[in-house]
């Protein structure tokens, strides 16, 4: 797990410095959760995370706002002390004198956005929650296929590039190529991308590096999606068995969470892409709660088998 | 399984250059082998996938590699990037 440093939120969400310090890049955010501090200035501070991001919202400013300068000061004081990465003022609220005060006293970067709390505080633990997932970097291609994320895995040489080509080309979207950096932004969810150096460019042996995006235009290309589905290619074994009527679930593990996978072998003159979009179809509708390898032992057997 | 750290040495001008020879080095051999730098991992049969390693001169890689011939692919890479030739 990388940290997030505040430089980095503070261009995301566009936020105005009020003070820094010059130290936007060395504070490194580590938690995924935000704090209005409302019962510390109050004066509780058991159970406090000083790790965390702090939000002043209307009603901590509206409190605060009751305060005499000094008992303001004290308050304040009390909750920079304990060496919090930074306070941010929603609503484009004023900062008194001596909050900036107690900023500069700890060295401690005061912000500030014109959104409203809520929606400020929600929007920034979702995108600390995906900076900060667990993260790993798989070598493959990652697709969208008719709304499904398609992972797929194999050796070099395979035959991923060309498939993810020619799926491109059928109409569907390339994600990344090569190297698919992967993180796990939820217990149900991963989620893939490209290196931002090697973003929607892919390579084909013999012809070298190719722009999807310049080549096939802007709604041939995704910056990222959900992994839903793995296909592992690998060169045709004919002592290996292979599934032949698709009752039985592959899985693969990747970060901890089993995603739905299938494995197809490869000869030449196989069209991978119209099995990787057929793949995807049947994905779906097993999805939706179709399976027509049930369907075919309901009709052969009966559907009490 | 075996791996290894070495330093990238090799002038700025050459380091395309440099990645191209390294692809076509690695996919000589059977084994699977791996570059990493810091949190990123990459094939280094795939020319995209080590070119966003973002290699510099001095960069500090680490080489698994993993198969029949390990320990002669390790030896191989490991002593290109220390002194790439081509």
């Amino acid at each position: 797990m990388a940290p997030v440093n505040l430089k980095t939120i503070v261009r995301e969400f566009n936020l105005e410095v009020i003070a820094d310090f010059g130290r936007l890049e060395d504070i490194q955010i580590a938690v995924a959760d935000v704090t209005r501090p409302g019962l510390q200035l109050a004066g509780y501070f058991d159970h406090f995370g000083p790790d965390r991001i702090q939000v002043l919202g209307n009603m901590e400013t509206a409190f605060l706002e009751r305060l005499t300068p000094d008992d303001r000061r004290q308050r304040l004081d009390a909750l920079f002390e304990k060496g919090i990465p930074c306070l941010i003022l929603t609503r484009s609220h004023a900062a008194w004198p001596e909050l900036v005060e107690c900023a500069r006293k700890y060295e401690i970067p005061v912000l500030r956005t014109q959104d409203i709390t809520a929606s400020f505080t929600s929007s920034l633990v979702k995108f600390l929650n995906v900076e900060l997932a667990p993260r790993t970097s798989l070598h493959g291609v990652l697709i969208e296929v008719y709304g499904e994320g398609i992972l797929i895995l194999g050796e070099s040489g395979v035959g991923k590039s060309e498939t993810a080509l020619e799926v491109v080309k059928r109409g569907h979207r390339l994600i990344a190529d090569d190297l698919v950096e992967i993180r796990r932004v939820s217990d149900t969810t991963l989620l893939g991308r490209a290196p931002e150096i090697i973003r929607h460019l892919i390579e084909i042996r013999g012809i070298g590096i190719l722009d999807v995006k310049e080549l096939y235009g802007v709604s041939s290309v995704k910056i990222q999606e959900n992994v839903d589905f793995v296909i592992n290619l690998e060169l045709w074994d004919e002592k290996k068995h292979y599934e032949r009527l698709g009752i039985h679930e592959e899985e693969t593990d990747i970060l901890g969470i089993k995603v739905p996978s299938i494995t197809i072998p490869v000869r030449p003159g196989r069209n991978l892409a119209i099995i990787v979009e057929v793949a995807a179809i049947n994905f779906r509708q097993k999805k939706m709660g179709y399976n027509a390898a049930k369907a075919l032992t309901d009709r052969v057997f009966g559907p009490d088998y | 399984m075996v791996s290894r750290t070495v330093l990238f040495n090799c002038d700025e001008a050459l380091q395309m250059k440099a990645v191209a020879v390294l692809i076509q080095k690695a996919s000589a051999f059977r084994s699977s082998i791996w570059l990493s730098r810091g949190e990123r991992r990459a094939n280094a049969k795939s020319l995209l996938g080590v070119m966003s390693l973002g290699i510099e001169n001095a960069a500090e890689l680490q080489i698994t590699a993993e198969g029949s011939d390990e320990a002669e692919a390790i030896d191989a890479i490991a002593s290109y990037l220390a002194q790439p030739e081509f």
